[in-house]
């Protein structure tokens, strides 16, 4: 059988699994990204790349050496440079004699044609499109439903007495749902998990603030290269929502589309540079306007969109009074610094909730710089 | 008589300080060099402390802060152990009340905090680049062959302008030295360093952010009357320095412990005798998973009074 391996992002990675071993294929799991898979991917990445690249590179090394003979990865969108870097893998893969194909998935309506080869490819035990289509709704449900659980532990976490339970609870969850054989079991499974993730004992009295994260994707949705921001910052009492989730539906459905970020970042960036740089500004807006009391950006460092958002947050933050809080994710591995910084983001933000200031203009405003 | 210890572990310096319970007087203050060792550093520190107070003198609770607040938690049994944002904002809100602007510069950091009607509402650090903290300045003086004692002193009888780089410590060096073979004075090349410093600071840390007076000088940096006339040059404003400057950190972090005392009615402190103990440092690789996180084991003769390290919190213990 083929064995194939893909990028490793969050909780997500059985789903992806799941649907290769679907289609015929033998799938090599990518671990969380470590120490080893850090070393492989600096060794051979370009010293300027981001640490999406480096991380990702340095996965299929490590997938190769338990036999991995292709890579599935997205491409990008824009003028991000991530767009380009499935090919740019393959090349320094090639270059240094390893034997590794990448086949790079762009959105279907871009090229429908060579989507369909791909998935041709991919699809090694034959099925019609029909239960293709079938395979991804029914993943699509599963990824929708991780998603479920894991913005139902941003608001148990911060207000739970026992600190460490809701991310034991909701490895539970996410097992159920990895278990469940179709739809209805994977409501089922859904509903379980929120219950059980409700019925963590609470502190209701708990004063608790909302941070929203915005940045790139993969360092928001990677826990291993964010150093797990939003458990720490569970941990010190802050209900977190993302941006972005890989299913997009849980927070769409919640603060309005992608559009609505793009109509409120249109004042500050009218065009699109890549990466997600006007869907951050936008989200950092509608978090201020939904009455949350921070925003921390999470950016790879040397990534251009970010850097663009990072120069336009002090405007927002005068505008719409929202502390913005800025980090640059590389190689580091010392959290000491995430750590103090956000110690002292949401101690800031609980004292000024304690006590309101009279607000004078654009006066109340934060930037930290993250590194 | 009794009071509240605080601990400003920092990667340079390891400050004490006791305040009296009654009206937060300074019944003992510390500045010690930490040289790498912050767990002897600490012992050594405590031993002074204790023999300065005295027997009949009673601590009610204590706080720490700064890099190492982890590590001196767990040795001396700390009531608060918080960031060095905090402790420092509640350290000069509580020496000069009306402070706006907090400019701080350290060993190994600086940072700005900004405040309005004593709440913080802004603040950045900045630790990668060393342009602007105290250990670019030692590493200067000691290449001048001038105790950085006096360092501020020359700095201020500087009769005429140099303007060193100020971006990147590499830059500054490479030019300070060709100023130097120019033939510039060593008073008004210092000078120029200590504005490049004040430069790199308000540029880097201080960008964007609305200085308003009342403005605070602390950090050790603060020593240096240079750096201080420095700010006030560009800031055109008067620059307070408070007479604890070197150890406002750890005057926080006992006044936090002083808070935290006060909700909890009871001290985790293991009073000053522990100090005569033995603490070890080990670490291992935790092999749970593949993250293989380095675990830190801080343990007093058999008992282990520390760990961390790990992404979990499977060995968490402090």
């Amino acid at each position: 059988m083929r064995k194939v391996t893909f990028p490793h992002m969050g909780t997500s990675v059985f789903i992806f699994s799941d649907l290769i071993r679907d289609l015929g294929n033998e799938p090599i799991v990518p671990l969380q990204p470590n120490k080893k898979i850090l070393d492989l991917g600096v060794r051979y990445a370009p010293e300027f790349a981001c640490l999406p690249f480096k991380v990702l590179l340095g996965s299929y090394l490590e997938a190769m050496e338990r036999g991995a003979e292709v890579v599935v990865t997205s491409g990008g969108n824009g003028p991000c440079r991530a767009g380009h870097y499935g090919e740019v893998a393959q090349k320094i893969l090639d270059s240094n004699g390893y034997k590794i194909e990448i086949l790079v998935f762009d959105s279907v309506f871009r090229n429908p044609f060579q989507f369909i080869r791909k998935l041709n490819y991919l699809n090694k035990a034959k099925l019609s499109y029909w239960s293709i289509a079938q395979l991804i709704r029914f993943y699509w449900r599963k990824l929708q439903a991780l998603d479920k659980l894991e913005r139902c532990t941003h608001k148990v976490r911060p207000r739970a007495l026992n600190k460490g339970i809701t991310t034991k609870v909701f490895k539970q969850g996410i097992e159920w749902i990895q278990q469940s054989r179709n739809l209805g079991e994977i409501e089922e499974a859904e509903q379980q998990g929120l219950l059980a993730l409700k019925n963590i004992p609470q502190d209701p009295d708990r004063m608790i603030i909302r941070i929203g994260i915005v940045g790139e994707i993969y360092v928001l949705l990677e826990p291993a290269v964010n150093h797990e921001i939003e458990e720490i910052l569970g941990n010190l009492g802050a209900e977190v929502d993302r941006s972005i989730y890989l299913s997009g539906w849980a927070h769409d459905n919640t603060f309005g589309h992608k559009k609505d970020s793009l109509h409120y970042a249109r004042p500050y960036l009218g065009t699109a540079i890549g990466g997600h740089a006007q869907e951050g500004i936008g989200h950092t807006i509608m978090y201020a306007q939904n009455g949350f009391d921070g925003v921390i950006q999470l950016a790879p460092f040397t990534c251009i969109p970010e850097i663009v958002v990072k120069t336009i947050a002090p405007r927002i933050t005068k505008d719409y009074g929202i502390p913005i809080l800025t980090f640059f994710l590389d190689e580091q591995t010392g959290r000491a610094g995430m750590q103090t910084r956000l110690e002292a983001f949401t101690d800031m933000l609980k004292r000024k909730k304690r006590q309101p200031l009279k607000v004078v203009g654009g006066e109340k405003y934060a930037r930290v710089f993250g590194n | 008589m009794q009071g509240y210890l605080g601990i400003d572990v920092g990667s340079v310096s390891t400050n004490f300080i006791v305040l009296d319970d009654v009206n937060n007087n300074i019944k003992s203050s510390l500045y010690l060099r930490t040289n790498g060792q912050p767990i002897e550093a600490i012992q050594e520190g405590m031993d002074v402390v204790s023999n300065e107070l005295g027997n009949g003198f009673k601590i009610l609770g204590a706080g720490v802060t700064g890099s190492g607040r982890q590590l001196a938690g767990a040795i001396v049994g700390a009531d608060a152990i918080k960031n060095e944002i905090t402790a420092h904002a509640v350290a000069a809100l509580t020496m000069v009340p009306d402070v706006r602007t907090i400019l701080e510069i350290g060993g190994q950091d600086s940072k700005i905090i900004l405040l309005r009607d004593g709440v913080v509402t802004d603040f950045a650090m900045n630790s990668v680049c060393a342009a602007g903290t105290g250990s670019f300045l030692d590493q200067q003086a000691a290449r001048l062959k001038t105790p950085i004692e006096e360092f501020g002193e020359l700095a201020i009888r500087s009769q005429s302008q140099v303007r060193i780089a100020g971006r990147c410590t590499v830059f500054a060096e490479s030019d300070m030295i060709h100023k130097q073979q120019m033939g510039y004075s060593r008073e008004d090349i210092i000078w120029g360093l200590c504005e490049a410093l004040v430069r790199n600071y308000l540029n880097n840390v201080g960008k964007g952010k609305e200085i308003l007076s009342t403005v605070v000088f602390q950090g050790g940096v603060a020593a240096n009357k240079g750096i201080k006339q420095a700010f006030e040059t560009v800031l055109e404003t008067k620059v307070i320095v408070p007479e604890y400057y070197d150890v406002m950190g750890a005057i926080g972090a006992a006044l936090l412990a002083k808070e935290e005392v006060a909700l909890t009615g009871s001290t985790k402190f293991k009073g000053f005798d522990v100090m005569q103990e033995t603490f070890l440092c080990k670490s291992f690789d935790c092999s749970g998973c593949s993250n293989n996180c380095e675990i830190i084991v801080i343990s007093m003769g058999k008992e282990i009074v520390g760990r961390w390290g790990g992404r979990c919190d499977k060995w968490e213990l402090s």
